[in-house]
């Protein structure tokens, strides 16, 4: 299977998405600038994390505008699955690929440490390995990461089983400590109608070895190639 | 040339950390009558339009890329020269 990881000016995560992906589950993995276009025979989309074009405007607004994007809309629309981890989650909510929007996290300071979230549901592209309500611990790394939605919103969401990760505490228990951001319902991650574009704050390729602590991360990437190999 | 410049705030009703700590930071100097301090930004433009085609222009530009609407609102006006 083949990943096509796009990269930005600015993005940072790639080559960790790289390593977790080819060295360690032995699948093929291919860059693509941003001002490249072609997605050809990649099987699943990943935009890594980062901070592309500085973050200037607001995170992952002046990426939204890079050719790149409008390949993933096509490959997304065609139902690609698709996975934006961190700054990547924060560019498929400006490009309108998922809802929502971000704001500086409520403490305003970076945040950078290990949390766990809870599975919430395991319908979208990057979660069929997992077992509902699994509880995965994985480092989160952002300063603009309070996850928030329009008014009512979302109970909507949720309704359409949209909210795929949630801040916990180890057992799984849900509430404000465990909140690492301020984010609207403690939402971690969330997917769009269809289930094939995914967004996540925690960085699953930072948690895929032992050696760096945790390997729940893993499921997410071994997930996406077992949808592919049906 | 016309010079335009945009305000950008956070919505109504959006949590805007960075006002709360601004504040806190103004009762830390004293000023304890500030009842609410929002912090937005400031984008100035240098456009070559005026009248109709100019606020078109601004309220295109706001809504392609300048503005989130999920979570910012904007006016704008035109700087005197």
């Amino acid at each position: 299977m083949e990943f096509a990881i796009v990269r930005f000016p600015g993005s940072n995560c790639d080559r960790d998405c790289e390593h977790v992906i080819t060295r360690v589950l032995g699948e093929r993995a291919r860059f693509v600038w941003h001002q490249d276009r072609d997605l050809a025979g990649a099987d699943a989309v990943i935009i890594p994390g980062g901070f592309s074009y500085g973050d200037y405007l607001r995170a992952g607004a002046v990426a939204k505008l890079s050719p790149v994007m409008e390949s993933v809309a096509e490959f997304a629309r065609g139902g690609g699955p698709v996975l934006g981890i961190c700054n990547g989650f924060q560019i498929l909510l400006e490009c309108g690929l998922l809802p929502g929007a971000m704001l500086r996290n409520r403490s305003l300071e970076f945040v950078c440490k290990h949390v766990h979230v809870r599975a919430v549901t395991t319908r979208a592209a990057f979660t069929g390995g997992l077992d509902a309500g699994a509880v995965l611990r994985i480092p989160i790394a952002h300063a603009e990461g309070n996850y928030t939605l329009p008014e009512g919103q979302l109970d909507e969401l949720r309704a359409r089983d949209q909210v795929v990760f949630e801040y916990c505490g180890p057992s799984g228990q849900v509430g404000e400590s465990f909140d690492p951001n301020g984010s609207i319902g403690h939402v971690a991650g969330v997917c769009n109608e269809a289930g094939n574009v995914l967004g996540m704050m925690p960085h699953p390729e930072r948690a895929s070895e032992a050696a760096l602590g945790s390997t729940d991360g893993l499921a997410l990437f071994r997930s996406a190639v077992d949808a592919v190999a049906g | 040339m016309t010079t335009v410049r945009i305000l950008i705030s956070s919505k109504e009703g959006v949590f805007d950390p960075e006002g709360k700590v601004v504040q806190s930071g103004l009762e830390r100097l004293g000023y304890a009558g500030v009842a609410r301090v929002r912090v937005g930004k400031v984008i100035e433009l240098e456009l070559d339009a005026t009248g109709d085609e100019l606020a078109d222009q601004v309220a295109s530009m706001c809504s392609a890329f300048l503005v989130n609407p999920v979570i910012e609102d904007y006016s704008f006006e035109v700087v005197e020269a």
